[in-house]
């Protein structure tokens, strides 16, 4: 199990990067590698070029930036897991990354690296969808910005361009009193999920759902937004049968995914489930009743 | 776990072998660099089956660093198809395909190049022109009909034997009550984390084929040399080689053979280290994969007479020694009950998958699974609390030896008295009640019982049960022990170990009987032509066997220092008393030889030898298996493995019913296997076995498309137990002496892998009977009980 | 292409071609066999080694990406020629092993997690080993042997100054 033949090329900006992405269409990015290198090993994967922007300094940081939080392509997923901005201003993120395979995994993997590899199962491309994340690229020398909704369009696939190179994804904060759930299911804890859900939720003081946002991972070709229920919900104390039955239309009409792990009817169902579950957690979250973590 | 009488055995001691391995300097078969070594990698077939019909290696061979590029074509001209259990002539198996690939992942050629990736990459640029063609995955249907995978043997039946032990017609027709029940134990296996990896290399002015190779197996150099046609004294298989992990699939003989070949052809040493993807799809290491159905005839206070059980194995594409997974479970097969008649027939079909080798327990966790569903129907049907049924079942403790229908007598044991320490511990009816509170907050839950055996010692007379052919009635192993000349002590064992502490095991037995600090002792692993019989750890026989060759050794040592000693002092050898390695006179304990003196003697002073005593400190004695020594009766009975250790698994598991997870709340284990000679490792092995059991069960299997696709060939896909899927376990640990063994010890190197699936379909099962559905198809995976317990809400609805 | 890398506080070059992982490297370049081939796609955690003091799969790194880490394997953190560190004792004491093949990555894992957790829960060790799978053991004794070392560690069975004394 050893990857085919490739060059390897260490860049220090997100220029020479570009460049090289520009002169072969066959090169990749590698950042933390914890997904491209098995898929280069079993040769599904198999770059001429291997361009390493893990030591682009540039790209690696957590910092607030508006009314969001930014944060650079190539930065490590446990540094993101230990940090305070994080914990205090992205609750759901803190909440999900935990759940990302294990503590070494993560130590290598990034931020960048989860989003652009689009794994249907992974969870921060559905953190990104909950959140409606911008995602920042750089092809040649331009900059472009993309919303996480319109990135993930298959499973392993993203808009993004031909030669491009993710450098940013941007979370709006939440202002106010808010609340996170998120659930996963799959045979071992620390296993890609067979079905995700996540919510945040902002409640007004009297107890009403004055901001909801709800998603599901897993179950299809890219994590999936709940518009419908979120809509349905939106202004309502978050009754229990309500969330029920809402989450349940707004995953009538999805194509489940079904594989060796789990039928499609498993699939949608758990969906309701988790959403579900994942709502009522984010409520009691908001009023105080349970912590994040 | 007391010591009772012993200074060493049963006691709280280290294990000798983890110094090396914490350190990271085991010496695994992938740690061995001889100079000049080549690198082998494996061109498979994307087809369940299809015909060769042409392999073009130009392209191939140009590549860098490539050596060579072999076919089975001309493997098959060198050597010989590999040695089967059966005799089936027309079902060949052979380490590279031969015009026909029978499974998806089957090798059919291998290159040679300097490094593993140049190999690899070679592999791919093979141009391999195949037609492909109908395929059977199915069991049943390779049974029925199916497309024939061996066209020559004219069927794809490779076994189908039935034996009767006492009047079941009778028993089934006095009996009030049957019941039948079909269960299915699904394909995985032991999957240790290292793959199995061979080192060869060719000597042809000294006429040795040295082969390094993490292997656990039975005559290992034997069959190397019969395939490759060269003499056995010319094969040399290292001992002293770590293996990480087995469990009894670590028999990598096609890959053996493959690389001996190529180091004879190529004259250079030829490494063949299996990575994952290999290991998985063409490793041959695949576990059974077997259908039941079991029919028992029983009355109203739930006492099982008689049982009817027929089990289908699907072997995969090619048959070594693991249609003989059918034959070991006949040497328990009532486990502990007193089932006075049986009628078994055992069916072994070849498909279109990767082929079996032989899995911890040798085919009795399956069987031991299908006993333990059919109890616990038994007891449904009946109303009956599950752990009544099978205390009124159970052997009592008074009744041993007690001989089974199938004319095996067990040893030893204390059902009831072990089931009575466990539930002393954890209060029966507090657990149900527990169970029924987990009930009422809205989870499913229950309780699963099993009560299981394990054969151990490796008395394999199923082999002879099941070929007529096979006379083999001996399964021996060995110890040698020298003192030399400065005193030290060195004993040797004589094949590999994968994780068993047979150093350990060792060293502490001859230390019990010369009553000296195990410590002192070096024990070695030598090599095949360095070698005294050895049946390797296969069956949960090495405590039994190894344990019992090293007693006897240190027996044969201790007796002749004690006659020297004798001699020496000039006394009658009665009146010597042996101590600690000294002997001194019983009537005058100053009049003594020291160990110093007793070495000096022996290796410098031979006219101070007693007449006729070989010089020097020098023995070996090797051990026939207990109860050994007889061949099965024209009606089939025969005394299969020595003694039967007794494991009895109470576990509480809860299912998130909405999303089919299960989780286990607790788990008590009831364990005896006699003497414990080292409590750590008995434990380790216990713990292992359950976790092992946890995956067999609940997560593992070797799952197959419609296309003969294995899906289940990485990591991700084929899932192990983590720390997360393995719960803390209360092991209550009780000691019924084995009367045949040397100290009363038995087998445990199965243990907990032959109850812990049985215990968790069972609770799985109890789980889920307030919906009335149940569930006997392993693994009980996610998915598959979560939409099962859908499908029930909604029809209860 | 020649690289150089830091492995146990020594910088060693060396030749490899890009595609070598860090676990051969440490393997076929350096005779570092501590460090084990398993699945070599970033699941069962037998090469696990210390980057810059994290544990980390070792098979999912290319070489040249190690440039200028410190590397740190099995062979690091024993202390010397027949010694072995609070940990490697545990572990000895405990029997939390059997074949050994999983053993040097869990021992990595189990420095890193005491390293930055010196008392941590069972659930902190059961998660931080979750990892790294073990075949064997069933995982009891590896856990016992983690709690033993961090007991051992922070001083539980040292004497008092008094005792000392």
């Amino acid at each position: 199990m050893k990857a085919a033949p490739f060059e390897y090329f260490r860049v220090a900006d997100v220029d020479e990067a570009c460049a090289m992405l520009a002169a072969d269409e066959s090169a990749r990015v590698i950042a933390g590698g914890q997904t491209l290198v098995p898929m280069m090993v079993m040769r599904l994967a198999r770059p001429t070029r291997l361009i390493d922007i893990n030591r682009i300094v540039a790209l690696s940081y957590i910092r607030a930036d508006g009314d969001a939080i930014s944060i650079g392509a190539t930065t490590r997923q446990y540094l993101v897991e230990h940090d305070a901005l994080i914990a205090a201003k992205l609750p759901l993120l803190a909440r999900a990354i935990p759940f990302i395979g294990h503590a070494a995994t993560r130590a290598r993997g990034t931020i960048g690296g989860s989003l652009a590899n689009a794994d249907p199962a992974a969870e921060l491309p559905l953190i990104a969808v909950i959140l409606d994340a911008s995602l920042s690229y750089r092809v040649g020398s331009a900059s472009a910005d993309i919303p996480a909704r319109e990135f993930f369009v298959g499973p392993m696939t993203t808009a993004l361009p031909a030669g491009a190179c993710l450098t940013d994804v941007r979370f709006p904060v939440w202002p106010g009193k808010v609340g996170v759930g998120f659930h996963e299911v799959n045979a071992r804890r620390s296993d890609f999920a067979f079905v995700s859900a996540a919510a945040q939720i902002e409640l007004t003081d009297d107890g009403k759902a004055k901001r909801i946002a709800i998603g599901v991972g897993a179950a299809t070709d890219c994590p999936i937004r709940l518009e419908s229920a979120e809509k349905q919900l939106a202004g309502t104390e978050l009754d229990a049968s309500k969330v029920k039955d809402a989450v349940h239309a707004a995953l009538a009409d999805i194509e489940p995914l079904a594989d060796l792990h789990a039928t499609a009817a498993y699939r949608r169902r758990v969906a309701a489930t988790l959403a579900a579950r994942a709502i009522a957690d984010a409520r009691a979250h908001a009023q105080g009743k349970i912590h994040a973590h | 776990m007391s010591a009772g009488h012993h200074r060493f055995v049963s006691t709280d001691r280290r294990v000798r072998e983890d110094r090396r391995f914490v350190v990271g300097k085991g010496r695994y078969v992938a740690d061995i660099d001889l100079p000049n070594t080549k690198h082998v990698a494996l061109l498979t077939c994307p087809y369940p089956a299809a015909r060769i019909k042409c392999i073009d290696k130009n392209a191939a061979l140009a590549m860098p660093g490539v050596r060579y590029v072999l076919d089975g074509a001309e493997l098959a001209a060198a050597t010989l198809p590999l040695m089967t259990g059966l005799d089936t002539p027309n079902v060949p198996r052979r380490p590279l395909a031969l015009d026909i690939a029978r499974y998806s992942g089957e090798w059919v050629a291998a290159v040679v190049a300097d490094t593993r990736a140049q190999a690899e990459d070679a592999a791919e640029a093979i141009d391999v022109t195949y037609e492909p063609l109908p395929f059977v995955l199915d069991a049943e249907q390779a049974l029925a009909s199916g497309p024939l995978v061996h066209e020559a043997h004219g069927s794809n039946v490779l076994l189908d034997k039935t034996l009767v032990w006492g009047k079941v017609d009778k028993d089934f027709a006095a009996s009030p009550r049957k019941l039948s029940l079909r269960v299915k134990w699904g394909r995985s296996s032991t999957v240790p984390i290292e793959t199995f990896g061979v080192v060869a290399s060719w000597d042809p002015w000294r006429e040795i084929l040295d082969v390094y190779a993490s292997i656990q197996m039975p005559r290992y150099a034997d069959q190397i040399s019969a395939a490759l046609k060269i003499p056995s004294k010319s094969v040399r298989v290292h001992y002293d080689v770590d293996v990480g992990g087995s469990y009894g699939v670590k028999r990598g003989i096609k890959h053996t053979v493959l690389c001996g070949f190529l180091a004879r052809r190529l004259d250079f040493p030829i490494r063949l280290i299996e990575d994952r993807l290999e290991n998985m799809r063409g490793g041959d290491a695949h576990g059974p994969e077997r259908l039941f159905d079991v029919e028992v005839a029983f009355d109203d206070a739930g006492i099982v007479r008689s049982m009817k059980m027929r089990a289908l194995e699907n072997l995969g594409a090619y048959a070594g020694r693991s249609p003989f997974q059918l034959g070991k479970p006949i040497g328990s097969i009532v486990g502990p009950y007193k089932i006075k008649s049986v009628e078994y027939r055992a069916i072994a079909v070849v498909t279109n998958k990767t082929t079996q080798d032989a899995v911890r327990g040798f085919g009795q966790g399956p069987t031991n699974f299908a006993l333990e569903r059919v109890m616990d129907e038994v007891a449904n049907v009946l109303g009956l609390d599950p752990l009544e049924v099978r205390r009124r079942n159970l052997i009592r403790h008074e009744e041993f030896p007690y001989l089974i229908p199938s004319g095996t007598t067990y040893d030893s044991g204390d059902y009831h008295t072990v089931i009575d320490k466990v539930l002393a511990n954890m209060n029966y009816e507090a657990l149900k009640q527990e169970r029924d509170r987990l009930r009422t907050e809205g989870k499913l839950a229950g309780i699963g019982i099993a009560a299981c055996l394990e054969p151990s010692g490796g008395n394999a007379t199923f082999e002879a049960l099941l070929n007529p052919a096979i006379t083999t009635s001996t399964f021996m192993d060995s110890c040698r022990i020298n003192v030399d000349g400065m005193g030290a002590i060195t004993a040797t064992m004589h094949t590999t170990s994968s994780g068993q502490g047979h150093e350990t095991l060792v060293g502490t037995v001859i230390g019990e009987v010369l009553e000296l600090d195990p410590d002192s002792i070096r024990v070695t692993r030598t090599d095949s032509l360095n070698s005294l019989p050895s049946g390797t750890p296969v069956g949960s026989r090495m405590a039994i066997m190894l344990g019992g060759a090293a007693f006897h050794a240190a027996l044969k040592l201790k007796a002749k220092l004690t006659a020297i000693g004798a001699h020496d002092l000039g006394i009658a050898p009665e009146r010597v008393v042996y101590d600690q390695g000294s002997v001194f006179d019983c009537n005058a304990p100053q009049n003594k030889r020291t160990w110093a003196d007793l070495v000096q003697i022996a290796h410098r002073n031979i006219h101070r030898m007693p007449k006729g005593f070989e010089p020097g400190l020098a023995v070996s004695h090797v051990y026939e298996v207990p109860t050994g020594g007889t061949l099965p009766t024209p009606d089939g009975r025969v005394q299969m493995y020595p003694c039967f250790s007794f494991e009895f698994h109470l576990i509480l598991l809860s299912i998130d019913p909405d999303l089919g997870t299960p989780q286990i709340v607790r788990y008590r284990l009831g364990h005896d296997c006699g003497t414990q000679i080292n409590p750590k490792i008995v434990r380790g092995m216990t713990m292992g076995g359950i976790a092992h059991g946890i995956g067999a069960a609940l997560h593992e299997e070797f799952a197959y498309n419609d296309e003969g696709q294995l899906i289940a060939q990485t990591f991700m896909d084929y899932l192990l137990p983590s720390s997360h899927e393995v719960p803390a376990v209360d092991i209550i640990d009780h000691e019924t002496p084995s009367p045949h063994t040397v100290l009363g010890q038995k087998g445990s190197g199965e243990s907990g892998y032959l109850g812990a699936p049985a215990a968790l379909a069972n609770a799985v099962n109890d789980a889920l009977r307030p919906l009335g559905v149940s569930i006997n198809t392993l693994p009980l995976k996610v998915s598959k009980l979560g939409d099962l317990i859908a499908a029930a809400r909604a029809k209860g609805k | 292409m020649r690289i150089k890398l830091t492995v146990n506080g020594a910088a060693h070059e060396l030749d490899i071609e890009p595609r070598t992982t860090l676990l051969d490297a440490l393997r076929d370049h350096l005779n570092l066999k501590g460090a084990h081939a398993g699945c070599e796609h970033g699941v069962c955690g037998a090469c696990t080694v210390l980057v810059d003091g994290v544990a980390v799969r070792s098979c999912l790194m290319f070489a040249p990406q190690a440039e200028d880490a410190a590397i740190t394997t099995i062979e690091g953190v024993t202390p010397g020629p027949g010694e072995l560190s609070p940990i490697q004792d545990a572990f000895c004491e405990t029997h939390g092993m059997q074949c050994g093949y999983c053993t040097p990555a869990m021992i990595l894992t189990a420095h890193a997690l005491l390293a930055a957790n010196p008392e941590p829960t069972r659930e902190q060790i059961v998660e931080a080993i979750s990892g790294n799978i073990c075949r064997c053991t069933g995982y009891a004794q590896i856990v016992e042997a983690i709690a033993l070392a961090a007991e051992r560690m922070r001083g539980v069975n040292r004497p008092s100054e008094e005792v000392r004394k």
